[in-house]
């Protein structure tokens, strides 16, 4: 569940927009890493960051038929750093949002569950007609700052 | 950013594949091109070294999946080397640990394997 917070001049907010396509997605993770750097998020949870940003942009890649943009946005709350992730593309809620049941490898879901395991709190948003929106947050851990 | 890949023989059946770079959507299909042509050749047998992997997403984990159904089909295995403490959060956060031996060093997966 996503808490509710403020959005306004008082938050820094930093925005990237990359291409819809495989080759970019290293731009994205770099951004977000750059900028969780900058917060004093410890070396793990910038690498949990890059990862999750990761996948959401694959994920968007993927399943968002005819999208031509991925939109990253970073905002710098005082507990954490709060990633939007946007997609302008058409695809079903269930195979977006799908995550997986941990027992037979395989391969579909992997990108969701690691989203939801490696940050505190995950939204999707999925609009059928204008793209997704993941919203993502993730706190300060006790040995960062 | 990209991806290195070299294979050498151990004892004539084992392929050991060492990867050097970051392994995401962008190069996952490289890599499972890469052990993809040594399986229609007829190796089933790999230590994938993956000390020189700097970054690995569910695309590359993917591709580790892929090959080792397709080398299970044919009685063949796969033991994987990494030390990188992110690497084996992400295979254990996935359960995959529970499926791929991982080894600290070459010659440990390679023994394991024979």
């Amino acid at each position: 569940m996503m808490q509710a917070r403020e959005v306004g001049a008082e938050i820094p907010e930093i925005e990237v927009r990359i291409p819809s396509r495989a080759e970019w997605v290293a731009l994205a993770r770099l951004a977000v890493a750059t900028v969780a750097a900058r917060m004093h998020f410890n070396v793990d949870e910038i690498a949990d960051l890059k990862l999750a940003v990761a996948e959401a942009c694959t994920n968007a890649i993927q399943h968002a038929r005819e999208s031509d943009e991925i939109v990253i946005t970073c905002r710098i709350y005082p507990d954490g750093l709060q990633i939007t992730i946007r997609d302008f593309g058409i695809g079903t809620e269930a195979e977006r949002i799908r995550s997986r049941d941990l027992g037979e490898p395989r391969v579909g879901g992997l990108g969701v569950y690691l989203i939801r395991a490696l940050m505190d709190e995950v939204e999707y948003r999925v609009e059928h007609d204008s793209g997704t929106v993941l919203t993502m947050f993730k706190r300060f851990g006790d040995s960062s700052r | 950013m990209d991806i290195q890949m070299q294979v050498r023989s151990v004892n004539g059946s084992i392929a050991v594949v060492s990867l050097d770079g970051e392994i995401d959507v962008y190069t996952s299909p490289k890599v499972k091109e890469f052990i993809g042509k040594l399986i229609d050749k007829g190796t089933y047998t790999f230590a994938i070294d993956m000390q020189n992997v700097r970054y690995i997403d569910s695309t590359g984990l993917g591709v580790l999946i892929g090959g080792l159904k397709r080398v299970r089909e044919h009685g063949g295995a796969v033991t994987l080397v990494s030390t990188n403490p992110q690497t084996r959060k992400i295979f254990d956060i996935t359960g995959l640990i529970k499926v791929f031996d991982i080894y600290d060093s070459v010659d440990e997966a390679v023994n394991a394997l024979k």
